[in-house]
């Protein structure tokens, strides 16, 4: 148990994102093996807790689109001591912010309403859906972000580069060739 | 007038009418930059070549040589505050990096790269700008326009058509079309024209070229934005530098 205690609890979350960015930490590979000895998992979609706990990392895919987004966000930054904005879409909105300058109802209407293929013709309103904001905005536009790891996804080098740093208490340095935007 | 001066210790010659950027270029040293290209007028509006001449900040690409100037370049406060203009220009437009055709041959990106700009750090702007694709040929996206003026430049002085200008004050201030219904496809530029090239970023592109070079093989895959100008002035001095005496 003791020893237990000594390993870095980590979280993760995708917000507004498409589960690309865990695809890439997935694709870490068998360095997953080692990773497992450094780490324990506090909430990610790969464990079955529900709510972020006291963890010393917080990595957060995606930007924030809605009310049920920032609620998470929240959640994460009180109970991560750092915590890493992972991916374009937790960086700067990314694809899902082209819908910044369309008008949210005229979404609505096009994507419940006018497609040809959809069925009753309703916007849906049951309250336990959470309302979509205006705009889809980066994470540190809600929270204070410690660190950043670029890319669409970040490939899985970096991360496993990027964590290693973290974890064994170095500043995270990705250098020139794993840096990149897309 | 000509002589030399000091950049970063390294001293190297100019000749008459040379600005600093030339100067340097010519002497195979980086000064980064987005709005200055070696073939056109410089322009002075992006900012990232501001050095520090005999202890004042100038921009390099306007700033003529001088005898005996001291200039310092490549420190690391002067990187900060370049990486901070290229975050500047990421925010104040909607540069969606995995969803632009330019991705990997974009010199703005590539400043990014350079700068190591590990985030935007500002607040978007989201600004709502227009797209025109009423061009056969070619496709118009202002929402990457950093307002470097190469097109203007480019089809104003070698075109000789002047398709483009800029328009309004301020961060209103954008790229207009000079036509009557300001559509690119109602103006003479053609998919030749020098000003379809000259885009550092994916603001013009053209149509029908999209990801066509695999990932690892594009511009930027391959070479440092530093590698890249250097390589740029060497094509348009090929021989004994700038004027040639
Ligand atoms: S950054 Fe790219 S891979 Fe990551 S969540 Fe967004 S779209 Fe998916
Ligand atoms: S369209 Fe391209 S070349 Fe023209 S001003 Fe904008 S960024 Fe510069
Ligand atoms: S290169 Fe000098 S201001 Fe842009």
């Amino acid at each position: 148990m003791a020893d237990e205690k000594r390993k870095i609890r980590i979280a993760t979350c995708s917000l507004a994102g498409c589960f690309g960015c865990h695809t890439s930490m997935l694709d870490i590979d068998e360095r997953l093996f080692d990773l497992l000895e450094m780490v324990e998992f506090d909430r990610t979609p790969f464990t079955d807790i529900k709510h972020c706990g006291p963890c010393d990392i917080g990595i957060v895919e995606g930007g924030v689109s809605n009310a049920e987004n920032a609620h998470v966000l929240k959640e994460f930054r009180e109970n991560c001591k750092v915590l890493v904005a992972i991916g374009s879409c937790a960086i700067t909105g990314n694809v899902p912010a082209l819908r910044n300058n369309i008008d949210l109802w005229n979404c609505f209407q096009e994507v419940y309403l006018y497609d040809p293929g959809t069925e009753g013709k309703q916007i849906p309103n049951d309250p336990e859906l959470p309302l979509p904001f205006d705009k889809v905005y980066p994470i540190y536009e809600v929270v204070k972000v410690d660190y950043f790891l670029h890319g669409c996804p970040p490939p899985a080098n970096a991360i496993w580069k990027f964590l290693t740093d973290l974890i064994q208490g170095r500043q995270p340095e990705t250098g020139h060739e794993l840096l990149r935007y897309d | 007038m000509s002589g030399t001066i000091t950049i970063d210790g390294k001293t190297m010659p100019f000749t008459g009418g040379q600005t600093i950027m030339d100067a340097a270029l010519a002497a195979g040293v980086y000064i980064p930059h987005l709005c200055h290209n070696p073939e056109f007028k410089p322009h002075g509006s992006c900012k990232l070549c501001v050095v520090e001449a005999n202890g004042r900040n100038v921009t390099s690409c306007t700033m003529p040589a001088s005898p005996g100037m001291v200039v310092v370049n490549d420190t690391p406060e002067l990187n900060e505050d370049r990486k901070a203009l290229v975050q500047m220009l990421f925010v104040e437009g909607n540069h969606i990096c995995p969803a632009c055709e330019a991705t990997g041959n974009c010199q703005l990106q590539a400043a990014g790269y350079y700068l190591h700009m590990q985030s935007p750090h500002f607040m978007h702007f989201y600004p709502p700008r227009r797209v025109d694709a009423s061009h056969p040929d070619i496709f118009l996206d202002l929402n990457r326009c950093i307002l470097c003026e190469l097109c203007v430049r480019a089809s104003r002085d070698i075109d000789k058509k002047s398709v483009f200008g800029i328009s309004s004050r301020g961060i209103d201030s954008h790229l207009v079309v000079n036509s009557e219904s300001g559509r690119l496809g109602d103006t003479s530029m053609a998919v030749t024209d020098k000003a379809a090239h000259v885009c550092p970023t994916g603001a013009i592109l053209i149509k029908r070229k999209g990801y066509t070079v695999p990932m690892g093989k594009r511009l930027f895959d391959q070479k440092t934005l530093r590698e890249f100008h250097l390589e740029q002035q060497k094509r348009v001095e090929p021989e004994d530098g700038p004027d040639g005496g």
